[in-house]
């Protein structure tokens, strides 16, 4: 790739541009949705967008007793971690920019980066809330980062590759193996749920309880590089469950295939949305329990599922 | 994490009013809770002596926003008695009707408001709506969505016809409807349940010992309601059960309001269906004998307790409310004790607090040498000028950068 190939990669297509506009779009989706299914009107198209404008345009106030180093260099920190994950996704048929044996762990890994910004943005912020909030986060990416990578994993050992790239090329070559997947397909949206911190997990940011938790101390440009990092890990979440949980109609036209792609994630949202609007916030010792008495063992009976039919089909292969 | 005190208020996204609870904290469980009152202190029972029995009324119908119809039923009762008036049935019964209409959009609101302490936006959002429906009903035949206006002392001040009377059927067989999916909601939905369940516990005893009143009393089977133990307006007339509940938790408390909202919808058809014909006031004097009178009302959030005290004019010489969230919030601490934070939201939403109908003015103690005093308005005003001057804000610097801003602005 040459250096302005690569520069558009990652600020227009399918880099920061492209995922702005994306996670703003997402976000609109989720929230109207949201609204639709409580019965009230929800925002207009613009309302993301326009959040981000007028906080972009507001004062951004540090905390006296805050590390002033630290709380500024956390926002940028998860939109680099997220935007840095994405190139890595591959939207429908096209090509990532960046593909290699062994981009579903990368992935995985830099999409835990911004929970840890959120934590130590929050720890640095010194207030107590957003202490408590950043408490939180850790407890609960410990709960939910384990279903969330054995179900991620599932598939792949079934494709018996560790590329996302290769994994879509399997799938498009036995498209009923990803049927397979089903139970990992839930097991990884309930998990992605939590990373994303959305009811019924928006523990750490709970309201009624620590104000704003996390993010209690962050306002203006800050907040909204938080708020914008926050919309597009919706899209790489989405995205990566697309990818490897719905990978059929990989051999579309490349406008078709990225047609397919939209949809695809919009479904995904859709989902998202439906589970933030029937459930209540658990608490945090409900969550861990949760995780990890149901939603870990559920992803290791799928990731043992795909061992047994990966052997097989591997074995028939061969012969 | 070491033991941390964290303040939920005087502000606070959890609390609708001003009112300070520092909570401290090991890890996530509550170790202790101290309350203080008095951030919302408005003196309207001393207002209440300078104005006249009906300026009163209006004034004591605003104490709350929620129960207005409560407070001002209650004290008019008590001037009533003093007074020796005897109300028609016809305004007996319309004042019941308003007092049922009323609880149905204050349990309503509550239900609302406890999804939103959970997280639970959407019951928030549905309940909310409903209790619309209830509120139109209101305006329809009061002309006002909470502050009602309807009574005046010896009756009410407006009629209703037979046709307004019906409708209110259709309301009901609406509201019903929508009350049994609640409870539906309540009784199936796992997120609600897990949430709720084992939630600011208070034991039988407790309550009884700490004087919990209404839904947060019967939640924990204290078998209490004025409306039945000491019948006043219609209720006499009319049949309800009283629900209890023994879970003596916060998903307690949520069964009985909404076990309490099925009954009120029966009333309510009783009501429409008895309402005896007749006049609705009777003349009453405007000077009000000497005499005292206290009155006991079941309000939606539980008992409320006025007492006046007449002395012959038409102003009353003291006026004295016990709103119910007085009673009930002594059974909080008891309540929080061994939960966790992420319950203190949902664990003083149940109790359905009022903290501006509450709050009373507070006498200083000295514990040194035991004295007790009042401040004056300017002994206060100097006394929070010179506690935030310790703090480091100072209000002479901004006043008059407010002022340089404003005549700039002129």
């Amino acid at each position: 790739m040459t250096t302005a190939w690569s520069l558009y990669a990652l600020l227009v297509f399918p880099g920061l541009l492209f995922l702005a506009f994306l996670g703003w779009t997402l976000e609109f989706v989720d929230r109207k949705l949201y609204a639709r299914m409580q019965n009230r009107i929800g925002p207009p198209w613009f309302q993301p967008v326009a959040d981000f404008i007028k906080l972009a345009a507001k004062e951004d106030l540090i905390p006296a007793e805050a590390n002033p180093r630290m709380f500024k260099l956390m926002p940028v920190l998860a939109l680099a971690a997220v935007l840095t994950a994405f190139l890595h996704i591959p939207l429908g048929n096209t090509q990532p920019p960046i593909a290699f044996e062994g981009s579903v762990v990368v992935v995985v890994y830099l999409l835990t980066i911004p929970t840890m910004t959120f934590f130590l943005g929050g720890w640095h912020s010194t207030s107590l809330y957003s202490m408590i909030g950043a408490v939180r986060t850790l407890t609960q990416l410990f709960a939910y980062e384990v279903p969330m990578l054995l179900a991620v994993l599932a598939p792949a050992v079934l494709a018996r590759t560790w590329s996302l790239t290769k994994m879509a090329a399997f799938y498009d070559q036995h498209p009923f193996y990803a049927a397979t997947n089903l139970i990992g397909f839930l097991v990884a949206l309930v998990a992605l749920q939590g990373k994303l911190e959305r009811v019924p997990f928006d523990i750490p940011e709970a309201e009624t309880e620590i104000v704003g938790g996390t993010f209690t101390e962050y306002s203006g440009r800050l907040l909204a590089i938080f708020r914008l990092a926050i919309d597009m890990e919706l899209v790489a979440g989405a995205s990566l469950v697309a990818a490897v949980f719905l990978p059929f109609g990989l051999g579309l036209a490349p406008l078709w295939g990225f047609l397919l792609y939209l949809l695809k994630v919009l479904f995904v949202v859709f989902l998202l949305a439906l589970l933030r609007t029937v459930t209540a916030r658990v608490r945090i010792e409900q969550m861990v329990a949760f995780c990890w008495k149901w939603l870990a063992p559920i992803a290791l009976f799928q990731l043992l599922l795909s061992l047994v039919l990966g052997w097989r089909i591997w074995t028939i292969m061969k012969s | 994490m070491a033991k941390v005190t964290v303040p939920i208020g005087p502000q606070h996204p959890a609390l609708k009013e001003p009112e300070s609870f520092s909570i401290t904290l090991s890890g996530e469980q509550i170790i202790e809770t101290n309350m203080r009152l008095g951030y919302n202190h408005r003196g309207i029972e001393k207002a209440c002596e300078a104005r006249t029995y009906i300026q009163d009324m209006y004034l004591v119908e605003r104490v709350c926003g929620i129960c207005s119809h409560s407070h001002s039923t209650c004290f008019i009762t008590a001037v009533e008695e003093i007074a020796g008036l005897a109300v028609p049935p016809r305004a007996q019964y319309i004042r019941t009707l308003i007092a049922e209409l009323e609880r149905v959009h204050s349990h309503l609101l509550w239900l609302g408001v406890a999804g939103h302490e959970i997280g639970f936006d959407t019951l928030l959002m549905y309940s909310w709506r409903d209790r619309e429906v209830v509120m139109d009903a209101l305006a329809a035949l009061t002309g006002n969505r909470v502050n009602y206006g309807i009574n005046t002392i010896g009756g009410v001040r407006r009629d209703f016809t037979r046709e307004q009377l019906d409708s209110l059927l259709k309301v009901v067989d609406v509201l019903e409807e929508r009350t049994k999916y609640y409870i539906e909601v309540a009784t199936e939905e796992p997120t609600l349940i897990n949430r709720l369940s084992g939630v600011g516990t208070l034991p039988h005893d407790d309550a009884v010992r700490l004087g919990a009143v209404g839904p947060t009393g019967r939640a924990s089977n204290v078998n209490r309601d004025v409306r039945r133990d000491d019948p006043y307006l219609a209720y006499a007339d009319l049949q309800f059960d009283v629900i209890v509940d023994t879970h003596n938790d916060v998903y307690g408390r949520t069964l009985v309001r909404v076990g309490e909202l099925m009954q009120t919808y029966r009333l309510i058809r009783q009501i429409v269906k008895q309402i005896p014909d007749g006049p609705v006031t009777v003349k009453a004097p405007r000077r009000i004998p000497a005499g005292e009178a206290v009155s006991r009302y079941e309000a939606p959030r539980g008992e409320d307790v006025h007492y006046v005290k007449a002395n012959g004019t038409d102003k009353p010489e003291r006026v004295k409310i016990r709103a119910p969230t007085l009673a009930n919030l002594q059974s909080v601490s008891r309540m929080l004790e061994n939960n966790n934070l992420a319950d203190v939201p949902i664990t003083l939403a149940a109790i359905d607090p009022c903290f501006s109908c509450t709050d009373r003015m507070i006498a200083v103690a000295d514990p040194a040498s035991g004295r007790r005093e009042t401040l004056s308005w300017e002994a206060l005003r100097q006394h929070g000028i010179r506690w935030y001057a310790g703090r480091g804000v100072d209000f002479a610097a901004l006043n008059r950068k407010l002022g340089r801003k404003l005549g700039r602005n002129a």
